[in-house]
């Protein structure tokens, strides 16, 4: 990774509040390299710290301690004046949308334009091939009162595209829309990174989402980042137990482990549980045959999800395996090999995975 | 017609034109309203503004500025009105020249005025949605670009609301400046119509202050839902 090539660079970022007498710190030692073209996603739960950290990017949070260079310049080093340009260089768009509600759809997004050097007519041709561009032609003249969430936010992505800027951040943009319209509006995004090459980094709560359209994912807890990499590598190979989490959640296998629990169903499935993460190329290789074929193992399949993530595949399964101890042991030896993440499962235990 | 008046309104009638009649009671009237409403408003207004700005979640919090503002505006809106009229006599004196007539009324009426309206510009002003000032910041607005462009844009449907309310409460104190010699309809309605039993006098003095009242509150909800999207 080339310096020249990171656009943000938050270099060990502190965040302390004080409330009162006691100090909060919401964001420690934080250090994220985000490169051009990236989107980057940054998931946590709520109080994880990642609203606080993500508007540190653009100073409207100031760190305590810690340097942020963006595209080159060391924003805790500006004055005022040269901040306020710095910040038309990162554009925002946040959960609540945050529209003046007193200014029409296309008002708004001539908002950031009043002090440019470009002329009315420029203005307004600027004005209207954004609102082209996020596909609001016909509501131009609207105010935001008049519009759906996903309408709403299209109208701020415009807004925030205003002044061409390199990096768009996205603070839960998607957490107050229905699904149908979250998945319209990070296609939107992702449409975006790929015409206009801008850089996004986007906050969530939700897997799914980075799972859409992030290349490369920072998982934040209690103000860290707890762990960090490809998109691939975090959802075929996740190592912190929150990480796990939020994969499992979202490729459902802890629902279905809750549900065998819950049902009672432990004492009757035979044999060893195990479950497989798998990525790319051994996806292929039709594991369950060859387990029977090489080891003699039966294997019986509880649950399984197969999803392309940027064209790789990856997927969970959830197996019971019977046959004898001996070629259990192997069948387990080879799949771990075979570049397979295997995990023993014991159902009748507190679901924990 | 004029038969009918002449029997009604008997003193209405004498009293109409004339030195201390209807028509110039009217006219101090509106004079007090007018003016007082115009500089208690752009005082109140900043005041609203310094107040919001240096609030500790505003956009240039200023702890020890903010609370000896907002101690001094509470301090004027605690004085009734009719003692502050005679408690900054010398310095209305000193301002204007004279205590009495609508001139020497302007002075205790803005006073008075002035940081009620800024409490409620300040109120106003405070439900503008945070989210939106943060992202006028994330689009690089300064502080003064966001207290024009965001604020006073955003809180204008509120600000004409409590606009119109502080220009009625307005009227009112006219009325009691105007009764210790500030002159208009107050005046009319009780140095005249009271004090000399002239009823007549007194209820279309108060008439003309409530089609005054309903005039002002009509222009001003109607801007209100020109302007509320």
């Amino acid at each position: 990774m080339s310096e020249e090539n990171n656009i943000v660079q938050l270099k060990n970022i502190d965040v302390t509040f004080h409330d009162g007498e006691k100090d909060v710190t919401a964001v420690k030692n934080v250090s994220i390299n985000v490169e051009k073209g990236d989107i980057f996603g940054v998931i946590g739960y709520s109080g994880a710290g990642k609203s606080t950290l993500v508007r540190v990017i653009n100073l409207l949070q100031k760190p305590t301690k810690g340097e942020v260079i963006v595209n080159g310049q060391n924003l805790t080093e500006l004055k005022p004046k040269e901040l306020r340009s710095a910040r038309r260089n990162i554009g925002m768009i946040f959960q609540h949308f945050n529209l003046m509600n007193s200014l029409s759809v296309f008002d708004n997004i001539l908002f950031p334009l009043r002090d440019t050097k470009l002329s009315k007519s420029e203005r307004k041709a600027k004005v209207s091939s954004l609102i082209n561009l996020v596909g609001l032609d016909e509501h131009a003249k609207k105010y935001p009162s008049q519009l759906s969430g996903g309408q709403k936010q299209r109208v701020a992505i415009a807004r925030a595209l205003a002044n061409d800027p390199e990096v768009l951040i996205s603070d839960e943009a998607t957490s107050a829309l229905d699904p149908k319209t979250t998945t319209e509006i990070l296609d939107l995004l992702s449409r975006l990174n790929k015409e206009l090459g801008i850089t996004v980094v986007i906050i969530t709560h939700e897997m799914d989402a980075v799972k859409q359209i992030c290349n490369r994912v920072a998982v934040m807890e209690k103000g860290s980042v707890i762990e960090e990499g490809s998109l691939l590598s975090i959802f075929g190979q996740p190592k912190q137990q929150l990480t796990k989490d939020f994969v499992n959640t979202s490729t459902r296998i802890s629902n279905v482990l809750e549900e065998i629990h819950e049902a009672g169903l432990a004492n009757q499935i035979s044999g060893r549980v195990v479950q497989l993460n798998y990525l790319g190329e051994s996806t292929n290789e039709p594991l369950v045959v060859s387990l029977y074929k090489r080891f003699g193992v039966e294997a019986n399949i509880l649950f399984s999800n197969i999803e392309q993530l940027q064209n790789t595949t990856v997927g969970i399964m959830l197996l019971s395996l019977t046959g004898d101890e001996s070629s259990l042991d192997q069948a387990l030896n080879y799949l771990n090999e075979s570049k397979v993440n295997v995990k023993e499962i014991n159902l009748k235990d507190e679901v924990n995975v | 017609m004029s038969n009918i008046l002449n029997t009604y309104l008997p003193n209405v009638v004498t009293n109409w034109y004339g030195e201390g009649g209807f028509v110039q009671a009217i006219w101090e009237t509106l004079y007090m309203t007018f003016y007082s409403a115009l500089f208690a408003g752009i005082i109140g207004i900043i005041l609203g503004i310094l107040l919001v700005v240096t609030d500790k979640n505003g956009i240039k919090p200023n702890k020890v500025f903010y609370n000896i503002l907002d101690k001094v505006v509470n301090l004027f809106r605690s004085i009734p009105f009719i003692i502050l009229l005679a408690v900054i006599g010398p310095f209305t004196r000193l301002l204007v020249g004279q205590t009495i007539g609508p001139k020497g009324a302007l002075v205790p009426l803005i006073i008075g005025t002035a940081p009620f309206f800024a409490r409620q510009v300040q109120l106003a002003l405070v439900e503008v949605d945070p989210g939106v000032i943060e992202a006028a910041e994330s689009i690089g607005l300064s502080p003064l670009q966001i207290i024009f462009r965001v604020y006073l844009r955003e809180g204008l449907p509120e600000l004409i609301r409590s606009g119109t309310l502080t220009i009625i409460s307005l009227i009112g104190l006219t009325a009691m400046a105007g009764a210790v010699g500030g002159g208009g309809l107050g005046n009319m309605a009780i140095s005249v119509g009271y004090q000399r039993f002239e009823n007549d006098v007194t209820i279309v003095s108060m008439l003309l202050i409530l089609v005054l009242v309903f005039v002002i509150q009509g222009i001003g909800d109607f801007f209100v839902k020109k302007l509320e999207h």
